[in-house]
């Protein structure tokens, strides 16, 4: 099974140790992966600021670095979302053979791979932090507005690991206020979401918050440092590669 | 960068204790809407089953307008047809005024507020009384609704006892009929109290129409039945005594039968209050023996968002409110943060079909986190629907100049992957810019967070290095 490492670009500038622990954790498994190293941006932050058209030659170039491998997997459940479900429709009237491969990191241990044992030893109390377009685009889990059977692929995960406390917190998948450039144009909303997803995370007692996008978690981390909030944040898959 | 919603809503946080309360209040609504879908094992499928219940209407309207119309006429009812807000706005006043009307009480309708109706009312000497509690609360405050489901619940006690005292002449006369009953009124915003005197002030409004006006929450196309539901029987108050009664309806309201309102009845009060039913779900027929009921169907621009492929779906819309409930933007910046009368996802994208150049500064209002989508009872796709909207905002030449500005930085940056490089091997220079710099207003980030770090060396170079 050949697999495409894709580390999205503000994972690969501000934490390439998320794309590292990816690697690792990939390879550890015994998988046969691959970095194309022409790879920049799903074109993520144009389409939602309203610019998709400035992300069409990106999702093309996606498409061409991509399409031989059997699965493309990023450590970024937004990111591997927009490349399925809008890339599609980017490339209207061109062949698209990258997004319909393209998968998280979760859902590709969870369901593909079907992890089942893990190394990992992390003896911390951690919170998830499920990211909107983990739950609702990629169902990472069962958004909590459907009456639909619960699940939660990444808790499923985190329980492999020896010595971890899971918890959620209060209003589960509620939005953080990240959404790219939703987080500068509307900032005293963006901010005060982040402050109160902040406190839900913050009253489980746990002592770091873990989720599958660093986006979420860069923005949760900006607001704890500026309001003096002491708790630590780490991608889900650092946990998951912890050790190796 | 920002926009009338974004500036607004600043101003909002400016009492964080009022965001907290208003976000808590509507959060608190949006739970028990969770609970009652919890207890309904069929519920996402009465979601899709209503949704192409709507789709079908709303496809075959011409077909289901023309059955609805003969059989209200059948029943004795007067139907009228309006194309837009003016041409309603004169049927209901020459209806009035034909049979020298002077003082309407009416039901909640979002249309008439669409419409302007109680303006346009007033100005020709027409007297126009709400009868919903919170529209009442809010036309003596002089203040729109903030919400189609529950328009005041973003006042306060004290200031509707305040409203009451300045303005409901006889309040004392209430009161003492208040203690007759054994009220007590040690506290004289005491909520039991002033809905007392609300009950008591509008009784008293009833009793003095001329002529009481409905809106309709659906209308039945094989019965003619025009479906209003309402926690406080005040539909069937203004309809009861006042021998006139005019019904204002969106000519997307019908629905086909009986077995499709079954649909709609489990969906609408649970989705929107978090009741399983609302208090009174009313069906209105025909004409009161002696009195005469008027149909106006308005399309008021509904028949051009049927031919408008990317956002017909809002047609679907049933008006429960649920979208607004979840929307963290929503609670979190109130109704009049949006400059549309409806606000939150379904009135970001009513206001963009109703005048997209006016209208664009709710685009803004939304993080894409879809949670509306998941919530609206006929599936409308919102979300996707705002996502298309914010495409369209360059060539209405409403885009932010500085989105467009980084946008094209990034897409320039992003095509080119030696640039790209370069960029990130320059990048950990940013950390030496000074925290004066770095953290002021200069930059926008610095507003809420404390910026971030760059690591000394990106994936790509790590990868490069063979640092794995």
């Amino acid at each position: 099974m050949k697999i495409g490492l894709f580390v999205p670009c503000y994972v690969d500038a501000l934490y390439p140790e998320v794309g590292v622990s990816t690697y690792r954790l990939l390879k550890s498994l015994g998988l046969d992966v691959e970095y194309p190293e022409r790879q920049t941006c799903c074109g993520q932050p144009m389409g939602n600021a309203g610019f998709e058209h400035m992300a069409e030659p990106l999702a093309k170039k996606f498409d061409e670095l991509f399409r031989g491998f059997d699965y493309v997997v990023a450590p970024s459940a937004s990111c591997a979302a927009y490349v399925r479900c809008f890339h599609p429709n980017l490339m209207k009237g061109h062949a698209c053979e990258a997004a319909s491969k393209t998968m998280d990191i979760v859902e590709f241990l969870h369901d593909v791979i079907k992890v089942d044992h893990l190394s990992a030893r992390f003896p911390y109390k951690v919170s998830v932090h499920n990211s909107c377009h983990g739950v609702r685009e990629l169902g990472l889990s069962s958004p909590s507005e459907r009456n639909v059977p619960r699940y939660n692929k990444i808790i499923d995960l985190l329980r492999l690991v020896d010595g971890i406390e899971v918890v959620e917190p209060e209003r589960p998948d509620e939005c953080c206020g990240f959404g790219g450039m939703f987080a500068v144009e509307e900032q005293a909303v963006s901010r005060r979401m982040g402050h109160d997803k902040l406190r839900c995370h913050v009253d489980t007692g746990a002592a770091y918050v873990t989720g599958p996008d660093s986006s979420c978690l860069m923005h949760l981390q900006g607001v704890a440092e500026k309001e003096g909030v002491n708790i630590k944040f780490v991608h889900v898959v650092q946990i998951l590669a912890a050790g190796l | 960068m920002s926009t009338q919603h974004s500036k607004a809503a600043k101003a909002y946080q400016q009492k964080p204790e009022v965001v907290e309360r208003h976000d808590r209040t509507f959060f608190g609504v949006r739970q028990k809407r969770d609970n009652m879908a919890r207890a309904l094992p069929e519920w996402e499928n009465l979601r899709a089953m209503a949704s192409q219940i709507k789709k079908h209407t709303v496809t075959h309207l011409a077909d289901y307008l023309e059955q609805f119309e003969q059989q209200a006429l059948k029943n004795g009812v007067q139907v009228h047809w309006a194309k837009d807000a003016e041409e309603y706005n004169t049927i209901v006043y020459d209806i009035l005024s034909s049979h020298n009307v002077r003082k309407v009480v009416k039901s909640k309708s979002m249309l008439t507020e669409e419409c302007h109706l109680n303006e346009n009312l007033e100005q020709r000497g027409i007297e126009v009384i709400e009868t919903d509690l919170g529209e009442r609360i809010l036309q003596m405050m002089k203040l729109a609704p903030s919400h189609i489901v529950m328009p005041a619940l973003h006042v306060h006690r004290e200031d509707i006892g305040n409203t009451f005292r300045q303005l409901i002449p006889d309040l004392d006369e209430i009161a003492k009929g208040y203690s007759a009953i054994g009220g007590s009124v040690t506290d004289p915003n005491d909520p039991t109290f002033l809905t007392f005197v609300a009950r008591m002030h509008l009784r008293r409004q009833f009793m003095e129409a001329d002529a009481g006006m409905t809106g309709a929450n659906f209308g039945i196309a094989a019965t003619g039945d025009v479906v209003v539901c309402t926690n406080e029987g005040n539909a069937d108050m203004s309809t009861s005594i006042p021998k006139l009664h005019i019904v204002s309806m969106g000519i997307e309201k019908l629905i086909p039968d009986y077995r499709a309102m079954g649909v709609f009845q489990r969906l609408l009060a649970r989705n929107g209050t978090g009741q399983e039913t609302t208090v009174y779900t009313s069906h209105f027929r025909g004409p009161r023996p002696g009195g005469e009921m008027h149909i106006v169907l308005v399309d008021n621009g509904r028949s051009s968002i049927l031919g408008n492929s990317e956002h017909w779906q809002t047609l679907k819309c049933m008006r429960c409110g649920a979208c607004m409930n979840t929307c963290p933007v929503y609670r979190r910046s109130a109704g009049y943060s949006y400059t549309y009368f409806i606000p939150g996802p379904i009135g970001i994208n009513l206001g963009m079909l109703r005048n997209p150049k006016e209208y664009s500064d709710n685009v803004s209002a939304c993080s894409l986190c879809c949670s509306c989508d998941n919530v609206c009872p006929v599936q409308v796709d919102l979300s996707s629907q705002v996502y298309r909207w914010r495409q369209q905002l360059d060539s209405l030449g409403k885009a932010d100049p500085m989105k467009k500005m980084m946008s094209r930085g990034m897409s320039f940056l992003f095509d080119r992957p030696a640039v790209y490089n370069a960029a990130l091997w320059m990048s950990p220079a940013v950390n030496w810019l000074p925290g004066f710099l770095m953290n002021s207003s200069l930059n926008p980030w610095a507003y809420g967070h404390k910026m971030m770090k760059f690591p000394k060396k990106s994936f790509h170079q790590l990868w490069k290095e063979e640092k794995l």
